[in-house]
């Protein structure tokens, strides 16, 4: 049998060489993911060597040693010398292990002077990035259809590893990135880059990359965070640094003029049937995951938003919650996430959705009184 | 060890115990409580396994089928915490409460009222948990590591039960453990010193004393997730000036002692087996004793390589990588001797032994696993992946639980006084060899090819190998029910078990008739 495994464990050893292989772990995209890589091999071949040996001996022993063929029993039980040895020469093993190891995590624990830096952070069940001393950050979201995930429509090559906004990086640079969370613990894994870090609430963490071919890397939470700690992928494009840079200008320009948007939206109106159809999609892409699609939450960890009091009767208090969060529990602060506008439909939407029928308008002017509270 | 038979004589007339129910509520007799626990532990591991079928099925292929996430969660918590507490600690204790009088040449457990009432707490405990599930909101959802501050601000509001549940599981591992403590250290028959105990009571006392040491440190963390939650304390919350890091180092300090504690009796199961069908005498005894001692000494060294990516200085790191990777060369030590008795003995295949050696093989491959976890850069690809599944799996399922199956082929005859089905017992081996195979051989694959542990739905390049997984998984579950008709078919008859039924078994338990009668070693044996 194991035997079986272990013929099984060297006849996976040629995937080794294939990057792409499903079987092992990827070599990845920097110097860093490759040694990771190489060290990995190196433990797992010296253990398949060390393996043979003793369970070689163990069937040999089996084979030879049996009762039915008429073997009899030795008496010997005790060896001072082999218990040394048997001791000595794993100890002298594991020094040889040790001194890869030691050198590779120095490496990769070395922050010092990079070129980049992002600000990473995670939350139930997206991650956002902002780029340090630029004016660009964003959300990036799930972008896998609720109806792949059930099951009612063909899911895509991508499935459950795509997002609306990746995140952006040059290739060449040593990219720093500042991890840390807003809610529960999540941990940032993107194994082409051999970087797996925990977002800690309330804390920083570091590291960093320098990923050499420009490329899509996927990645996914690694850290049990709660009910969609499945649904939280991570997708990092690279590119060449000065298509990095353009980007990054293009992205300023674009943030710049949302904001500006966003102004002259104050003084408009929307109807009601504009708000209820944005405030739908939002509802169903930031506050279903929670409050569920038909606002009825589930029961003792998520409330329900369908005839309450506070959406049926307190418009102040709802938009409140919305936008400021509420501490100490999932209700996230929505204020920085999304537009004024889509504040205000979201909110008309929930008074007005699931027999609410308040007939209450919230407009976008209404919601920035509560921003920046 | 040689050992003089003890002198046996039935006082049965001695015995005013009640009949029926209350026999088993009021019993004070280790034999009788031995036999609670293992029962109780086996009815949990179907329940833990249960619970595991429900996440291979909703795992069986890629998208949300059978359960939604929250629920998966709450299975995957809970499955962890009865296997770990219901299923694995209770059946060691039961294992040393049958033997570990029989094997010292003991009348009884030292605090047999205790003994009763640190049984009696559990199926209570376990009652709690399980009632949680039920709830609204339902049972914890964060995972049997309970993280804050997940299982605090984030947590279910059945999260006190689930607090309180721990306790009670605490409570009893540790008045467990004080008894064999005080049995092992007054109770030995004359002439049996330390060095002369069999390696089962020495690892059982080890465990014992880790035991008492890391409990209570789980119930600090658990009470101070309680008081984070519910009393407005802040000892994991930055925003109060806590740390949610602070909540892992407790907890890990608790958390590594415990995996030793699920695998030292075993290492004292699986020497007391192998030398039996080798016919042989176990190579290395004392070496056994000390590599023993040191893996316990070391255990409390390691806690924080379950958290090399929590952002620990690089120093830490460093220091927590080479204390794991110790624990290898004590470990070493063992599987050497175990192989060393084995090499150049008479062996036969009885189901206690094929259990025995398919141990020896599977947990060297989790511990080939856990050298690898140990290599910290490589433990940033390896962190929370199912390489990390596929690891504690083998060196807990075909580890701990294929010793526990070994002990119970291998005693069974001493308990029942009836050989048990040798037929079946070789259906159950080899099903539930092939089976957990093929159930946690590719998990390692899938987890170095980029999958998270604790997810409910998973991206299309995992498909094939979780279908195989969960193929695997049916297979081992529905195993298990093999053992159960072993059991109770050996339980209820079958050929008349001789006092010693082992050819090459050593130790006190075979001078006593099959099966035990109920009181036992009341003049207590010489030992030489």
């Amino acid at each position: 049998m194991s035997i079986r495994l272990i013929s099984a464990l060297i006849a996976v050893a040629p995937f080794a060489a294939n990057a792409q292989s499903q079987l092992n772990m990827t070599q990845g995209v920097s110097e860093i993911s490759q040694r990771v890589y190489n060290l990995h091999m190196t433990i797992f071949y010296i253990c398949c060597v060390i393996g043979v040996i003793v369970f070689g001996i163990m069937f040999a022993s089996m084979i030879l040693h049996r009762k039915s063929k008429g073997h009899q029993p030795a008496t010997f039980h005790e060896n001072v010398k082999v218990e040394i040895l048997w001791t000595a020469i794993p100890f002298v093993i594991l020094i040889g292990m040790a001194i890869p190891a030691t050198k590779t995590l120095i490496a990769m624990e070395d922050t010092s002077e990079s070129d980049v830096t992002i600000i990473v952070t995670g939350s139930q069940w997206k991650w956002h990035y902002k780029y340090f001393d630029r004016d660009v950050e964003f959300f990036s979201l799930l972008a896998t259809p609720q109806e792949q995930i059930n099951n009612r429509l063909q899911k895509g090559e991508n499935y459950l590893l795509e997002v609306d906004r990746p995140l952006v990086i040059p290739t060449d640079r040593k990219v720093r990135f500042l991890i840390t969370s807003d809610d529960v613990i999540h941990a940032w894994w993107v194994p082409d880059f051999a970087i797996k870090k925990d977002a800690n609430p309330g804390f920083i963490n570091e590291i960093w990359t320098k990923v050499e071919t420009p490329g899509v890397y996927r990645g996914q939470c690694a850290e049990l965070c709660g009910k969609d700690h499945g649904f939280m992928p991570i997708v990092v494009i690279a590119k060449e640094p000065d298509e990095f840079e353009s980007w990054l200008d293009e992205q300023e320009v674009i943030a710049r003029e949302a904001k500006a948007e966003e102004q002259r939206l104050l003084a408009l109106s929307m109807s009601k049937e504009e708000l209820m159809s944005l405030g739908e999609s939002v509802y169903l892409g930031n506050c279903a995951a929670c409050h569920q699609p038909n606002g009825e939450g589930i029961p003792g960890v998520f409330p329900s938003l369908k005839g309450t009091d506070m959406v049926l009767n307190d418009r102040d208090a709802h938009i409140d919650i919305v936008v400021n969060g509420k501490k100490g529990t999932a209700m996230q602060a929505f204020g920085a996430q999304l537009s004024l506008r889509e504040l205000a439909a979201v909110i008309t939407y929930e008074r007005n959705a699931w027999g609410n029928n308040t007939g209450d308008l919230v407009q976008a002017a209404d919601v920035n009184q509560f921003v920046n509270r | 060890m040689s050992t003089a038979a003890g002198e046996m004589t039935h006082h049965d007339h001695h015995h005013h115990a009640p009949s029926g129910l209350t026999r088993w509520f009021f019993t004070t007799n280790h034999k009788e409580i031995g036999s609670l626990y293992l029962w109780f532990s086996f009815i949990m591991f179907l329940v833990g396994g249960s619970m595991a079928m429900v996440i291979r099925a909703e795992l069986f292929q890629p998208g949300l089928q059978l359960v939604e996430p929250h629920f998966f969660n709450q299975m995957t918590t809970v499955h962890g915490l009865v296997m770990v507490f219901g299923a694995v600690m209770p059946a060691f204790v039961g294992l040393a409460n049958w033997m570990i009088p029989l094997m010292i040449g003991a009348p009884d457990m030292a605090l047999p009222r205790m003994n009763n009432w640190s049984f009696w707490i559990l199926p209570f405990a376990f009652m709690i948990l399980l009632g949680s599930l039920f709830m609204e909101g339902g049972g914890p959802a964060f995972g049997w590591t309970f993280y804050a501050p997940l299982s605090t601000s984030y947590s279910p509001d059945s999260t006190a039960l689930f607090v309180f549940s721990i306790h009670i599981m605490g409570i009893s591992s540790i008045m467990g453990a004080i008894n064999v403590i005080v049995t092992v250290m007054n109770m030995r028959a004359p002439g049996m010193t330390y060095m002369k105990m069999p390696m089962f009571v020495w690892t059982w006392l080890i465990t014992a004393f880790l035991l008492i040491a890391v409990m209570p440190v789980l119930a600090c963390a658990a009470t101070m997730v309680l008081t984070d939650k519910y009393f407005g304390t802040s000892f994991f919350d930055a925003a109060g000036g806590g740390d949610p890091v602070l909540f892992q180092h407790i907890f890990w300090f608790f958390g590594h002692p415990e995996v030793y504690i699920m695998i030292l009796p075993s290492f004292g199961i699986v020497s007391a087996i192998i030398p039996a069908f080798s016919r042989k005498k176990l190579f290395g005894y004392s070496s056994m004793v000390y590599a023993t001692g040191a893996i316990a000494g070391l255990s409390f060294l390691v806690w924080a390589h379950h958290m090399f990516t929590t952002g620990m200085p690089v120093g830490a790191e460093i220091f927590f990588m080479y204390a794991t990777m110790l624990i290898s060369i004590p470990t070493g030590v063992k599987v050497f001797n175990w192989v060393a008795t084995m090499w150049r003995g008479a062996i036969s295949f009885e189901t206690p032994m094929l259990f025995a050696i398919a141990f020896v093989v599977l947990f060297t491959i989790g511990g080939f696993s856990g050298l690898m976890l140990a290599m910290t850069p490589a433990d940033f690809q390896y962190h929370d992946s199912y390489f990390v599944v596929a690891h504690f799996h083998y060196v807990l399922v075909s580890g701990a639980v294929f010793s526990i199956m070994a002990a119970a082929y291998y005693w069974l005859p001493k308990w029942t006084g009836h050989m048990y089905d040798e037929t079946l017992g070789r259906w159950h081996f080899w099903c539930s060899l092939i089976s957990v195979n093929v159930l946690f051989f590719p998990m390692h694959f899938v987890g170095l090819a980029g999958m998270p542990r604790r997810i409910p739905d998973y991206a299309l390049q995992f498909a094939d190998i979780n279908k195989i997984v969960s193929y695997g998984a049916f297979a081992f579950g529905l195993s298990q029910l093999i053992f159960l008709w072993v059991v109770i078919k050996c339980a209820r008859g079958g050929e008349r078990a001789p006092m010693k039924p082992w050819e090459g078994a050593e130790g006190l338990e075979w001078t006593i008739p099959s099966p035990a009668p109920l009181h036992t070693f009341e003049t207590p044996p010489e030992v030489k």
